[in-house]
């Protein structure tokens, strides 16, 4: 089986091509052929990752350029976090497919929707199998397009535009980190083969500031596409995109591509102490700079956004303190809970047609699967014991405190504090209290959009078990078989961790159960609105604000510098080889009067003149 | 006849082809025009006739060569005038300044 997995990312692309071409009259039956397309990928991951489990990894490669000695291949490979990534993948985007059916019926571009969708899953998917840089960076690119053709969906809203843009520049500033990286590391190796560097790091062939400056260039690419600090920006922004991207692309997918190429390249990454400690760093500071921002955020898609980037901050500080399963572990259960959160937002913003907290309250009721849906999901990402993000989080507060960073574990932790506050924060806004919006035509979505998140709030709870301290790590030891670059499957941490962990995880709950459910603790105990920290927050650190004064306006002001030289230089430049040549023609035209007996004189002086040169110099002109 | 020298011939056929060519390049009247480049014509045709005489190897192919030459421009005279009365036709002057078409 796994020597077919490159049909996996071709299912959809067919998807993408049938759509682009027969999407007009295929009209709403474009969603099955995208359902069944991604079924049919699904189905295949699934085998692909079973056989996985029990063969070795398979690898294959053909010679695609060959430039005088050097020799490119393109190929795919399937290692455990290949057909890991690949089920994660087609399914979170099998499930989109069918939840949007619902979600998006009645669009007038739905077809084009279901085609972009298709795209995406493509890139994504031939992300995870390529077997080197370049082809990850072609396929890296790609997902980048797909991401800016769905944020920009809704192309008729200035924001959504503004949004894709700012997506889609963001991540090539990231991305012109990675290009160089890659180019570096080809520059050193000869090679761009995942294969061929890990053994020359191995061989000791790079010295030490080239590992730890390619490596760090490279987590630039992952800091961009992760939504990393300082490159977050654009991740709450994309929000603006339909919910089932969010869920797909900005949730599940995309975003964790930054943390799979870490993860991908992992042997370079653990051969610089420099390179670890910058990537722990920089996720421990987004882990808790995001989750702060996601206290006050009152958009439910937004605080979503920033648990995301926080999320992925908990990710990048695993594989940062060379907790290298727990940033996977986590990679895959954020997956699923983020996914069913994400969709659960959709069907809410569904029912009640507004994304703003403060007008909704009290769907319980309302909301008979969604509402159980959305508190599993919520559950699972505040890390409460028994749900998924309990053990991949234990998992990552375990490797930051025996990787040596114990400030490192001290932010996750608050910052796992704060994820319980905020989410409960919104569970409680949303589900509980009296209805604040109009709530007339609230509904449940139809079963296209509950089935997927009834599937995904089953993995939330269950996908947790397949590495836990009690019964056994089986993911973790199967992740780093044959590969002792990896690290340990399992890491033994003191049993404190797992108690602190709950505790803080279960304080959250409880703060936001009574200043948002029970009312006893006033919203505004700590820092009320209107408050200097509060408006700090609203205003997410200014960060936006800050890059509009700096990097904007210097580019801004470069432009304008440049249009001036642009406009007066080299636009004179030109005009004044246009006037010359013009002048000359219309001397030239003048002395076409049309006139028989002009013509016959110049030509008689002419031959007269010949005549003359004739005589003077004997026949040739010397 | 022998007293009349090469040069005098060739003299007149000068003469003549500059009074055809001040003529064909000054005056107005299209008419005139054609006389005069007639005028160039037939100093040709003296030069021909003179150097069958007195060439470096006088034949009488120059002679026979100006026949022709004399014949073709009668022909070409005819289709000279033929075009200058059309053109009258049409644009009511023999004018040759107003004959301006081939500028625009």
């Amino acid at each position: 089986m796994m020597e077919n997995a490159w049909l996996i990312p071709l299912f959809p692309l067919l998807s993408f091509l049938i759509l682009l071409l027969f999407g007009k009259r295929l009209k709403e039956a474009s969603a099955y052929v995208g359902i069944l397309l991604t079924l049919a990928s699904l189905v295949f991951s699934i085998l692909v990752l079973f056989e996985r489990f029990s063969e070795p990894t398979y690898i294959t490669k053909f010679n695609w350029l060959t430039i005088g000695d050097l020799h490119l291949t393109a190929g795919f490979e399937v290692n455990q976090l290949n057909a890991l990534m690949l089920f994660i993948v087609s399914l979170v985007s099998f499930l989109v497919h069918t939840y949007s059916k619902g979600y998006m019926n009645g669009d007038e571009r739905f077809p084009v929707f279901y085609a972009y969708l298709g795209l995406f899953t493509f890139a994504m998917l031939g992300l995870v199998i390529s077997p080197n840089l370049l082809q990850t960076y072609i396929f890296w690119e790609l997902v980048g397009v797909g991401s800016f053709l769905l944020i920009g969906f809704y192309y008729y809203k200035e924001e959504a535009k503004a949004a894709a843009k700012k997506a889609f520049i963001m991540t090539r500033i990231g991305d012109v980190g990675l290009f160089i990286g890659m180019i570096l590391l080809f520059w050193e190796t000869k090679s761009f083969e995942y294969s061929a560097i890990f053994a020359a790091v191995d061989a000791g062939a790079i010295s030490g500031t080239m590992i730890t400056l390619t490596a760090i260039l490279i987590f630039i690419g992952a800091v961009g596409k992760s939504g990393q600090f300082p490159l977050h920006t654009w991740l709450p922004d994309a929000m603006e995109g339909p919910t089932p991207v969010s869920a797909l692309i900005h949730a599940a997918t995309m975003v964790a591509a930054g943390v799979y190429l870490v993860a991908a390249l992992f042997p370079l990454f653990a051969a610089s102490k420099t390179a670890l400690l910058t990537i722990a760093v920089i996720g421990a500071f987004t882990a808790i700079f995001a989750a702060s921002i996601g206290l006050v955020q009152t958009d439910i898609k937004r605080v979503l956004a920033y648990s995301t980037v926080s999320q992925l901050g908990y990710m990048m500080l695993a594989l940062g303190s060379a907790g290298y399963v727990a940033g996977v572990f986590h990679l895959m259960t954020h997956a699923f809970f983020k996914a069913l959160l994400f969709l659960a937002a959709g069907s809410v913003i569904h029912a009640v047609h507004t994304q703003n907290i403060e007008e909704m309250g009290g769907l319980w009721k309302k909301l008979k699967f969604t509402g159980p849906l959305f508190l599993i999901g919520t559950l699972a990402i505040s890390g409460v014991p028994l749900f998924s993000g309990f053990f991949s989080k234990d998992e990552i507060l375990i490797a930051a405190w025996e990787g040596g960073h114990p400030i490192l574990f001290l932010l996750a932790l608050i910052a796992a504090f704060m994820t319980a506050f905020y989410m409960f924060r919104l569970f409680f806004m949303v589900f509980t209290g009296e209805a604040r919006g109009d709530q007339k035509h609230v509904h449940e979505s139809p079963n296209n959009m509950t089935y997927p998140m009834i599937l995904l709030g089953v993995l939330a709870v269950i996908a947790g078990y397949v590495n836990t301290p009690w019964f056994g790590s089986f993911l973790g030891d199967w992740l780093v078989d044959g590969n002792p670059a990896l690290g340990h499957g399992h890491i033994e941490g003191p049993i404190w961790i797992m108690i602190a962990a709950t505790v803080v995880s279960l304080a959250g709950i409880y703060f936001a159960y009574m200043m948002y459910y029970k009312r006893s603790i006033a919203r505004n105990t700590i820092s009320g609105t209107g408050d200097t920290l509060h408006t700090i927050l609203l205003n997410k650190y200014y960060v936006d604000e800050f890059y509009q004064l700096t990097v904007v306006a210097f580019t801004k002001g470069l432009s304008y510098f440049l249009r001036f030289i642009d406009v007066f230089l080299v636009e004179g430049l030109v005009k004044g080889v246009v006037g010359i040549v013009q002048g000359l023609g219309r001397t030239g035209s003048k002395m076409q009067t049309g006139q028989v007996q002009t013509y016959g004189a110049v030509a008689f002086i002419g031959l007269a003149l010949l005549a003359v040169i004739f005589a003077l110099t004997g026949g040739y002109l010397r | 006849m022998s007293s009349v020298p090469a040069s005098a011939f060739l003299a007149l056929a000068l003469i003549l082809f500059c009074i055809g060519l001040y003529g064909a390049l000054t005056k107005r009247n299209t008419v005139i025009v054609l006389i005069s480049i007639e005028l160039m014509l037939n100093a040709v045709n003296i030069n021909l006739v003179t150097f069958s005489k007195y060439g470096m190897a006088p034949s009488i192919t120059g002679q026979v060569f100006a026949l022709f030459a004399i014949s073709v421009a009668a022909a070409e005279a005819a289709v000279g005038l033929a075009i200058l009365i059309s053109l009258y036709r049409t644009k009511k002057t023999v004018n040759i300044d107003e004959m301006d078409t081939m500028k625009n």
